[in-house]
């Protein structure tokens, strides 16, 4: 192309090239607000249960004629009140059972902490017979048949006089191949030296467990704690089945749907319960993200 | 053996002490128990008079399968089955889509997860309300042009509908979880395969199908695999959507409901639920060998 003689062809070419420019930063705009406006339709399809849950909690519903199916009414709540999260405490007893919940959660965290932690020590820095054989079986529970174990377990139970206790619901939950691999792994990334510095030193394995393996172990045990935190908190099934004798002990998690089956079924004062129920979880997986996606990512890798 | 190994082996079994009993007491007993009850005859009254499980061979199968809720929960089992293509198109979809560097990308992805960690009775709560003939969805329908003649029905207690509102259920708490494995398996691809492809002239979508697809293919056989399991073994849904009933018209019953309700929810008869949740087992462990053979199978075409 003759540049400099050809002016007005030069002018010609620019604004062409500057027209393609133009063209092309537009259908980037567009694929970008495209794009945007994918990820909301999914977010919304994602998370609108809960932001209508949390609008029904806070309705006003002294206010005349309000239900829950007054749509798109009922989205925005018109007059907002802490009232029925106060009304699910007095009239539905939730405080009760957000204490059982508590309780099951907190030993269920412990014991799976406890149990992996030990248990994969072992398997991960000992040489002693049997080993390979016993970390095949514990393997092996990932794919075991158990959809009748739920049955056998009750009669187990029943048998050790554990049947609706506590005990009953945790026991038959803390020893995972989950939580003994993911500790396995963790102890498998300490650095061979320091376990011998520890023997060289006297160190019985106890020790070595205690003052070496847990505490660098740390961000794997944080990441078993909270992944068992959440799906004991969230467990429906097994609470439900382990404390059919004994309604007294149910976790929310379990309670919320007889609470919405009684006389006193208030749609307002379940939504309550059910956000009541959801920060908490809401919470642990907003501040550990990271931990929980890469337990996760973690889990499955293995 | 010398002393330091004994120590060694005393130390390691009694880490692994706790582990081996309770997986012993409550998981590899009633899986093995389990099977066992399955050719007895074992019931309520056993339990009530202390006698043991009487042996009666293959009775039970011929039982179960003759059973026509027995044959319904199995018909509508594999329908449920439906939900796994679906599901793991999707959530590789929404992975690709999220494996970009966006701004707010991560607070996408943590949306994405929400219904993930939210407990089955809350997603019963909440979406029962989105499914009621005034709820959202019909709402949401009639906004966009449908049933404007009336007409519209409470999801869940219409027999043509509630296994599909059930479905639709289980994708939205899914498709976080499996859009988490697959984002985990798109970051592990090396970059620079995709920067030749492009170079070489590659569109996003050819990229797409030779690069991507082709290397995801261990990750997409995993979740497909964890997707038809859970398929097959769904009950926790339908226990919190139909309390049990598996109604309308038996339109929800499902293969592992038939074994909890001839166990603990109605019939107290252990021996047939065992033996029922027996070939439960058998299809769930047939369809794993054929997910695995069609994609092995997949493999040996390149």
């Amino acid at each position: 192309m003759n540049e400099r003689g050809g002016f007005p062809t030069t002018l010609h070419a620019r604004a062409e090239a500057a027209g393609l420019r133009r063209r092309a930063a537009w259908r980037k705009g567009v694929g970008f607000a495209l794009t945007y406006l994918i990820l909301l339709a999914i977010l919304a399809f994602a998370v609108f249960p809960f932001l209508w849950t949390l609008a029904i909690s806070l309705t006003d519903k002294k206010a005349a004629g309000i239900s829950i199916y007054d749509l798109p009414r009922s989205l925005f709540p018109p007059a907002v009140t802490l009232g029925n999260f106060v009304e699910v405490f007095e009239k539905l007893k939730l405080g009760k059972y957000l204490l059982n919940s508590l309780i099951i959660t907190g030993l269920t965290v412990a014991g799976t902490l406890i149990v992996s932690a030990l248990a994969a020590y072992p398997l991960a820095r000992l040489r002693f017979p049997g080993k390979n054989l016993i970390f095949a079986a514990i393997l092996s529970t990932l794919v075991l048949p158990t959809e009748t174990s739920f049955i056998v377990n009750v009669l187990t139970l029943n048998k050790l006089h554990l049947l609706g206790t506590y005990w009953g619901v945790v026991l038959p939950t803390v020893a995972t191949a989950f939580g003994i691999f993911l500790m396995r792994q963790a102890y498998l990334a300490i650095p061979g030296t320091l376990l011998e510095a520890a023997r060289i030193d006297g160190a019985s394995e106890t020790q070595i467990l205690w003052r070496i393996m847990i505490p660098l172990s740390r961000p794997s045990l944080t990441a078993l704690g909270i992944f068992t935190l959440v799906s004991t908190w969230n467990a429906y099934f097994w609470p439900s089945v382990a404390l059919l004798t004994n309604e007294e002990l149910l976790p929310l998690s379990v309670a919320i749907l007889k609470l919405k089956g009684q006389f006193n079924y208030d749609t307002f004062n379940v939504a309550a319960g059910a956000v009541l129920m959801m920060i908490p979880v809401l919470l642990v997986f907003l501040l550990a993200q990271r931990l929980f996606m890469r337990g996760l990512e973690g889990a499955v890798k293995g | 053996m010398k002393r330091q190994a004994w120590t060694t082996t005393l130390a390691a079994y009694a880490f692994l002490a706790p582990a081996l009993v309770l997986m012993g007491l409550f998981t590899f007993y009633p899986v093995l128990y389990g099977a066992y009850l399955g050719f007895t005859e074992y019931t309520a009254a056993n339990l009530g008079s202390g006698a043991p499980p009487r042996w009666v061979g293959g009775q039970n199968f011929a039982l179960v399968l003759r059973d026509p809720l027995f044959q319904t929960g199995i018909v509508n089992s594999l329908k449920y089955l439906l939900v796994v293509p679906v599901l793991q198109i999707a959530s590789l979809a929404v992975a690709v889509l999220v494996n970009r560097k966006l701004p707010f990308i991560a607070l996408f992805r943590a949306g994405y997860y929400i219904p993930v960690i939210t407990s089955i009775s809350l997603a019963a709560v909440m979406w029962e309300w989105v499914f009621q003939k005034d709820g959202l969805l019909n709402w949401s329908l009639r906004l966009v042009g449908f049933f404007n003649q009336g007409g519209q029905f409470n999801w869940l207690l219409n027999e043509h509908t509630a296994l599909w509102a059930i479905m639709l259920v289980t994708f939205w708490r899914g498709f976080g979880y499996y859009m988490v494995l697959y984002l985990a398996g798109l970051q592990a691809i090396p970059g620079e395969l995709e920067e030749a492809a492009t170079l070489d002239g590659a569109s996003p979508w050819q990229r797409f199908w030779r690069i991507t697809v082709p290397l995801m293919r261990p990750t997409l056989l995993l979740c497909s695999l964890l997707s038809t399991i859970a398929a097959i073994r769904v009950l926790e849904e339908i226990l919190v959507f139909t309390g049990g009933t598996g109604g309308p018209l038996n339109s929800t019953y499902t293969a592992l409901l038939y074994v909890y309700n001839k166990s603990l929810g109605l019939d107290f008869n252990y021996g047939v639920a065992s033996a029922a949740g027996l070939l439960i087992a058998l299809v769930g462990f047939g369809l794993s060998y054929l997910n695995f053979r069609i994609t092995r199978e997949d493999r040996g075409e390149r």
